[in-house]
């Protein structure tokens, strides 16, 4: 364990911690910093006490929104994806993997078909009534299957999440609305722009409340005869959890698209250094979410410059490879 | 669950048919099909060959020269297409004692995606040897056959005994595949890009016509190569163990039956792309249907069944739906609903 370089009356664990995030902190600072700078229009950080007009609506408009965004939008999702892994007991459950992204897409092609007018506000409305109805639907078959397979649990949502995507194709297709869809496929910051992703700044409540629901959460994952033993309310505390993580992915997918694996892979390898202890890493899984979408926005940004990939193809490549190596290390532990 | 003993128990059934005893004997009676698995291969030829006169035949327009060629050519890709997802499905599923997994659901057809791409990528659009598309189909394949038995041989040879892992594994692979695929044509350049597109985005829209007579000869070629190992079939159907225990040289067998399976997924990818869950839908249903072990039968049996399930989905998208849809829409939606429902049958149990 490292040795606390802070002289501060504290226990040798909680330096660690503190010790943990400031890391991961001065990291994210510095990425942060990083990607103000980079992108077609040219800004350097010396031009920063003397910023032309031009220079300074692009910092306005583009590149501080598209910051904010990936850093709530990182954090959010690597919550998301935790607050499932605790409920369900199961590591391999987040928000792609139970379905729940595939339910807010649908519910966007409902808005875009339906209710083209509502605004941005009413459509994360309905597409989180979708993902909240989705997740749910997940649960409901997860508390009917006998057999509680590690693995068969998110292959049985993945499958869910393939049949939910089968009918938004198939309406989608027949509306000729397929392009339009396809934003919602990889998440992408290039088109987040100021007036834009205002409506990510919901999300940032509901992963205060993911905080102080923390423990409780974490009870209520211990099943629900345990739970009530304890005292506590379990559907509530279930309810409350399912609540964020539906109304997270779907602010997020509304505005970003979908970022594949993050809320999976996050707070797996926080778990590896750390434990399991979720109000303790929840700070940490925030920090890295973050620090993980943002490096993956700087590499699209830099690779085909002045092109751009968009992040959602990078995590892509990037989730589903680290997911291939976390399996690859549960079985090498099992056998 | 585990695979080996549940392949063993199938098998154990299935020979216990020949002398059943007791109860079983009289279900057995009362359960003899009228018909036996070789007459029912025969009906199920005749309906897909009304399938595609129907197809071919109903709703002619007066210039009916250019839609029978037209239609012509689309069955000739179902046919070639049906068959090689039905014959590498009941190989595979055979092989690895199982009747979840499919080559196209754990992520072969992405990884043979992914190889086109590849191939455009680092030899270059306008590369003499790219710009001929047999030889590009034939550098693909080639390509795919060694990786499949690399890739997925290692990870049967690893985790033969969890299938739940394997089909994530095989899944998330896929995922991977199609990712890696997709970031690669980002990078491309674009003037590239544009020649390599019509011919890595193929549907059953946009056959690739020019690969129709060698993917033709690829499927015989296939079939006749493989038949001496059809028979080995028979006995891996009775689990590893017991194939070995009669004789069949497994390490050597499984090796051959990859490559059998890595050429035919390279075949049906090439010709229309993706079809993921065609495979699983045909070879459960051949099952059920054909009720035999001997893959004499149940390859062609399944294979049929491949085709006329095709050239029904063709019809129904042309003339029922009017091109609202497409052919993977409608399968891949059919094919996940009966996915889900045999995971969660077999997790009851």
């Amino acid at each position: 364990m490292a040795v606390c370089p802070f002289s501060l009356p504290v226990s040798k664990e909680r330096c660690a911690n503190v010790l943990h995030a400031a890391i991961l902190l001065v990291i994210l600072i510095a990425l942060s910093f990083t990607s103000l700078f980079v992108g077609v229009g040219a800004i350097s950080p010396l031009d920063l006490f003397n910023l032309s007009p031009v220079q300074l609506l692009i910092l306005r408009i583009s590149r501080i929104p598209r910051l904010v965004s990936i850093l709530i939008s990182g954090a959010g999702l690597s919550i998301a994806g935790m607050i499932m892994q605790q409920l369900s007991r199961n590591k391999f459950v987040s928000p792609t993997t139970a379905g729940t992204m595939d339910a807010a897409r649908l519910g966007i092609l409902f808005t875009l078909l339906f209710l083209p007018n509502i605004g941005m506000l009413g459509k994360t409305a309905v597409s989180f009534g979708f993902a909240l109805a989705g997740t749910f639907i997940f649960m409901q078959i997860l508390s009917r299957i006998q057999l509680k397979d590690a693995v068969l649990i998110p292959l049985v949502g993945l499958m869910f999440g393939n049949v939910v995507g089968a009918i938004t194709t198939f309406i989608a297709y027949e509306r000729n609305m397929i392009q339009v869809l396809s934003t919602w496929l990889f998440g992408d910051f290039s088109m987040v722009l100021k007036e834009r992703y205002e409506v990510l700044y919901v999300t940032l409540p509901l992963l205060a409340l993911a905080y102080v629901y923390a423990h409780r959460i974490t009870i209520a994952g211990m099943g629900e005869d345990f739970a009530a033993n304890l005292g506590l309310k379990y559907r509530h505390v279930v309810n409350v959890g399912l609540v964020i993580v539906a109304a997270v992915s779907a602010a997020i997918t509304l505005t970003v698209g979908s970022l594949p694996f993050l809320g999976l892979i996050v707070p797996n390898i926080v778990a590896m250094f750390r434990g399991d202890n979720m109000r303790k890493n929840l700070p940490h899984v925030a920090l890295l979410g973050a620090t993980l979408v943002l490096t993956c926005d700087i590499l699209g940004r830099i690779i085909i410059h002045p092109y751009e990939i968009p992040v959602g193809l990078t995590m892509g490549v990037v989730g589903s490879g680290v997911f291939l190596l976390l399996l690859m290390r549960r079985d090498a532990r099992a056998a | 669950m585990r695979l080996n003993s549940r392949g063993q128990a199938k098998a154990a059934a299935g020979a216990s048919g020949s002398v059943p005893s007791g109860p079983a004997a009289l279900s057995a009676a009362i359960a003899r099909p009228l018909i036996g698995p070789s007459g029912r291969v025969a009906i199920a030829a005749l309906i897909a060959l009304a399938f595609i006169a129907l197809y071919l035949f109903v709703d002619l327009p007066n210039d009916w020269r250019f839609a029978i060629a037209r239609r012509g050519i689309k069955v000739i890709a179902a046919v070639l297409v049906g068959s090689a997802v039905a014959f590498s499905t009941v190989v595979f599923q055979t092989m690895t004692n199982n009747r979840i997994l499919t080559p196209s659901i754990i992520g072969m057809d992405s990884l043979y995606g992914l190889l086109q791409t590849a191939v455009v990528f680092t030899l270059g659009a306008t590369h003499p040897l790219w710009s001929n598309p047999k030889v590009h189909f034939a550098a693909s394949s080639a390509l795919m056959i060694g990786l499949a038995l690399l890739i997925y041989q290692g990870l049967f040879r690893k985790a033969r005994n969890d299938l739940y892992f394997v089909l994530l594994f095989g899944m998330i692979l896929g995922v991977f595949f199609g990712s890696i695929g997709s970031f690669t044509e980002k990078i491309m350049d674009p003037n590239e890009f544009l020649i390599a597109q019509g011919r890595m985005f193929s549907s059953f829209n946009s056959v690739r016509q020019e690969l129709l007579a060698v993917a033709a000869g690829a499927m015989l070629a296939i079939a006749a190569l493989s038949y001496p190992l059809w028979k080995y079939l028979d006995a891996m159907a009775l689990g590893r163990d017991h194939a070995i225990n009669l004789g069949v040289d497994h390490p050597r067998v499984v090796r051959r039956l990859w490559i059998v399976i890595a050429a035919l997924i390279s075949v049906s990818t090439a010709l229309v792309g993706p079809v993921t869950f065609l495979g699983l839908l045909v070879a459960n249903l051949a099952y059920q249907i054909f009720r035999t072990h001997r893959h004499r039968l149940l390859i062609p049996g399944a294979s049929i069944l491949g085709v006329a399930a095709l050239v029904a989905a063709l019809f129904a998208v042309e003339r029922v739906f009017a091109f609202r849809t497409t052919v993977s829409v409608v399968i891949n939606f059919v094919g996940s609903l009966y996915f889900l429902y045999i995971v969660l049958r077999e997790s009851q149990k």
